[in-house]
């Protein structure tokens, strides 16, 4: 009941200016919120002038007298005011959870910022008591510190602050340590900003936001925490408070249950208007509202400023079925507008048999998004807007569960970065096993046997110890081969390879593409192959795709390419790579190591 | 694996003792006259005093923190200065009780969060938004307020079931659960929500990762998918949220006790809190930390045993 928000994962540090606060109150949520609190809190603020009884003034001709009488909401089972009662008992509500938020704040800011800002070994300590205090049943040591110091409502709800304060160190030390690392705080440094002036500015504007949020969650606790306390019995008996009014109310519960509900609804929306801002201000922190129902996207579309088309520049091909024939695919995202960005515009692509096909083209030309399409992978979001996909002779975009079944088995896909493209959490052997099993039906050990044979296949010197391996027990090359035997398991006829060497050592990109070559040649599959890199197309390709800006500009066999290029875009990424061996350019921090 | 566990036990042992020694000492320092308190008003100073040698009181604090810090090594915690009863007799009846709602609450919690927030997850729309409402209401009401609205709607108006009594598992298994019923239900309502929230971000960061486009690109079916790959992915950060919900829930059931009269540790702990029983509330703090060691312990190796990598860091 207690730490269950104590531990609420720690927020993105988000710098923010005095925007958050504009879009704050833009909010419908946030600002209905801040009234309903800011009504409770004047509301018990003002309670002599709201109502005239005295809520300890008892009357026994008023006991459990009924609502709408003399006494609003009826009196309780010492003929107390049951409106007075809540009225004052808000007072001993906020200010308890301000009590406990102050000590929280107190302990958990100064502790936080000093230990992610320094480390070292303050950092340790301090970490090391915050996991301590995390770990105390909370609601049995206030009751210890009862029992010593008497029902002190007040110095046990200052306690409770401590036992709060690993929360706010917690967010604070790790938003701290993540600005720490910017460059702007190295900045700062050298030009001889001092520490604390650097503290104020830049990384208490950091963690501000993300307080706030964790403070209205710790307000919310502190008043259940003390209306259970005072629910208990072991609260000051002498001042009026919600707890206590429950207390009363549960005593007398078979005689009187309405008198459960106004103390709990106090509580309840009291705290809920806190949680609700809390969430509003997160919301408005991420800069995400409500997460709905995805729309379908509507209004204009965003299309990439058109490219000069050179018509002799896409070749014709011999007629024949393909095995993938792609026509005028499009491909969109939802824009923030509320309209579509098209991310591939009227693609064609045809690939034979056995055809080795290479799709070039810089970062964000839409080959990678192309080649999603085709899988039925496209992110969250992107849509195939207009076109046709067909997977020998089978439309892929209308028949999505037919897609489904040929994933894996008639089309296997190799991903980029090997490391992140293996699960973390199972074995190597093993995600080699479960598709095999699936479409192949072999048995557990017939698919066992298959994947040792695949792994020794794709040149892997221990196959046994890498089947049962982890991924991060492994190098990215060894990792990259395992997706190669992957996508290779179970026979397709043709294989989408993303960009499959650009993550790998220069010494190991040339073996993997041995391994592809060999692999396409024993399985004479057909191989659409991604890459920006020209080298690469001129060691394996039969035939070329040079995608710009989400169009296709050039099209022809490899040849054709290399010796006869007739889009300026084509020649282009051609003399960039002919003129140092490195492949163009850099794109991005993975190429620019190349 | 060895190296993890044995350096995860060490730092439960050194913080099971850390809290022990900060707690005697801040209720032996702080405890004004315990003797006093015991015999009330009336008694006169040479009783006090009696009463305070008869304790042991009267010694040097350090010689009565070693000689209860030896004892408790033994399993004993002294005799309650009131009922005269052994600590360890007292709590060994009545922590089963409190065990058995809060187990079986974390049990329900762990499995409906994980649908709930999974479905949140992959759904999104209604379910999502329904999740979201949850979380702010489950947070709100206090889970004894809950308690007392079920003891009134189910007990008391509709008497379906027990509102009041516990029933030991190995008396009778059906009237057991049934008593389990509401006071599990009550504390659950808080926790289902603020788990499924967790498990819910855990399952979205997850099925965006580079490795479930890769899974399905291999054509593994959409059930594997989520049930084995991406929830065990996304089990490390539940299941840290639900080892802090144990936590929680402890206290939770020592006030919901109270609403259901069930003979759990609450009504001990309220009892030696008014008294100042201080024996009896050292041994609850120890066995309360205890619980939690052990607990995070069993989370740790669930994590390790679910997440390799874990394992080495």
């Amino acid at each position: 009941m207690t730490e269950s928000a104590v531990s609420a994962p720690a927020l993105a540090p988000v710098t923010s200016g005095g925007g958050l606060t504009r879009r704050l109150l833009r909010e419908p949520m946030a600002v209905g919120a801040l009234i309903v609190f800011a009504l409770i809190v004047l509301a018990s603020i003002l309670a002599p002038l709201l109502t005239p009884w005295d809520p300890n003034r008892a009357e026994l001709s008023d006991v459990l007298a009924p609502p709408f009488g003399e006494h609003i909401l009826g009196a309780d089972s010492a003929g107390r005011d049951v409106l007075a009662r809540l009225l004052y008992g808000g007072r001993a509500s906020l200010l308890g959870a301000l009590i406990a938020l102050v000590v929280a704040l107190a302990i958990g800011i100064p502790t936080g910022l000093i230990a992610g800002y320094y480390q070292r070994w303050f950092d340790s300590l301090s970490t090391w008591t915050a996991n301590l205090l995390m770990s105390m049943p909370g609601l049995i040591v206030l009751l210890a510190v009862i029992s010593v110091l008497g029902p002190r409502m007040y110095t046990v709800m200052a306690v409770f602050g401590i036992l709060l304060s690993p929360g706010v160190f917690r967010l604070t030390r790790s938003s701290v340590m993540a600005v720490r690392k910017e460059l702007y705080i190295d900045a700062a440094k050298v030009s001889g900003v001092s520490d604390v002036r650097i503290i104020g500015r830049h990384v208490l504007g950091v963690v501000r936001a993300p307080l706030v949020i964790q403070a209205s969650m710790m307000a919310g606790i502190a008043i259940v925490l003390q209306a259970g306390l005072e629910f208990l019995g072991v609260g000051d008996s002498t001042t009026a408070s919600w707890g206590q009014m429950l207390n009363d109310a549960f005593t007398n519960i078979y005689v009187a249950p309405t008198m459960l509900v106004w103390p709990g609804l106090m509580i309840g929306i009291t705290v809920g208007s806190l949680a609700l801002f809390g969430t509003a201000l997160r919301d408005a922190v991420q800069g995400t509202t409500s997460v709905g129902k995805r729309r379908r996207p509507q209004g204009e579309e965003t299309v990439p400023a058109p490219v000069e088309v050179v018509a002799e520049s896409i070749r014709p091909v011999a007629e024949g079925a393909p095995l993938l024939l792609v026509e005028g695919l499009r491909v969109g995202y939802p824009a923030a507008d509320g309209g579509t960005t098209v991310v591939v515009d009227g693609v064609d692509l045809r690939i034979a048999r056995g055809e080795v096909h290479g799709v070039v083209g810089e970062s964000g030309s839409g080959k990678s998004q192309t080649a999603f399409s085709i899988l039925g992978l496209l992110p969250v979001g992107g849509e195939v807007l207009e076109g046709s996909i067909h997977f020998d002779g089978v439309d892929l975009v209308s028949r999505g569960r037919e897609r489904e079944l040929l994933r894996g088995s008639r089309i296997g896909y190799i991903p980029q970065e090997p490391m992140s493209n293996l699960d973390p959490a199972f074995t190597l052997g093993w995600q080699l096993v479960e598709p095999m099993r699936r479409h192949l039906g072999l048995s557990r050990s017939q698919a066992r046997t298959r994947a040792l044979d695949l792994l020794d296949r794709v040149g892997i010197a221990d196959p046994r110890r890498t089947f049962d391996a982890h991924p991060h027990e492994v190098s990215g090359g060894m990792a990259q081969r395992v997706l190669i035997a992957g996508a290779v398991s179970c026979d397709p006829d043709l294989l989408i390879a993303d960009e499959p060497t650009t993550a790998l050592d220069v010494t190991v990109q040339a073996e993997v593409l041995d391994l592809l070559r060999s692999l396409q040649a024993e399985r004479s599959m057909g191989v659409m192959l991604v890459t920006h890199n020209f080298g690469v197309v001129a060691d394996l390709c039969d035939r070329v795709t040079v995608m710009q800006r989400g169009r296709v500009v050039e099209s022809g066999t490899a040849n054709e390419i290399f010796s006869d290029a007739r889009h300026p875009y084509t020649r282009m990424l051609l003399d960039s790579t002919l003129e140092d061996a490195s492949v163009r350019p850099a794109l991005t921090p993975t190429e620019a190591g190349r | 694996m060895f190296f993890f566990l044995v350096r995860r036990v060490v730092s439960g042992v050194v913080l099971v003792f850390a809290v022990a020694t900060i707690t005697f000492l801040l209720m032996s320092l702080t405890g004004g006259n315990a003797a006093r308190n015991i015999l009330g008003e009336t008694a006169t100073e040479a009783q006090v005093a009696a009463k305070a040698a008869e304790l042991g009181l009267d010694r040097p604090i350090l010689e009565r923190y070693l000689d209860w810090l030896g004892a408790a090594l033994h399993g004993d915690f002294g005799t309650s200065w009131f009922s005269r009863e052994p600590v360890i007799e007292s709590l060994a009846n009545r922590f089963p009780v409190s065990l058995s709602v809060v187990t079986v609450a974390v049990l329900v919690t762990a499995v409906l969060a994980t649908v709930l927030g999974i479905t949140a997850a992959v759904r999104r729309g209604w379910v999502d938004r329904f999740v979201q409402v949850f979380a702010v209401i489950g947070f709100a009401l206090p889970n004894f307020w809950v308690a007392l609205i079920l003891v009134t709607i189910f007990a008391v108006t509709l008497h379906l079931l027990p509102a009041t009594g516990y029933v030991p598992i190995t008396t009778d298994p059906g009237r057991w659960a049934l008593g389990l019923i509401l006071p599990v239900t009550a504390l659950v309502i808080g926790t289902i929500a603020s788990t499924a929230q967790q498990v819910r971000g855990a399952t979205i960061d997850i099925l965006e990762r580079d490795f479930v486009r890769t899974l399905r690109a291999r054509g593994i079916s959409r059930t594997s998918l989520l049930f084995r790959h991406v929830l065990r992915n996304a089990a490390g950060p539940a299941l840290t949220v639900l080892s802090l919900q144990f936590v929680g829930l402890l206290g939770g059931a020592v006030i919901i006790e109270k609403v259901f009269a069930l003979p759990g540790i609450g009504s001990l702990a309220v009892n030696a809190t008014t008294q100042g029983d201080l024996p009896q509330i050292l041994g609850l703090v120890v066995v309360m930390v205890v619980l939690v060691v052990v607990v995070n312990l069993v989370i740790d190796l669930l994590t390790g045993w679910l997440n390799p990598k874990a394992r080495v860091s």
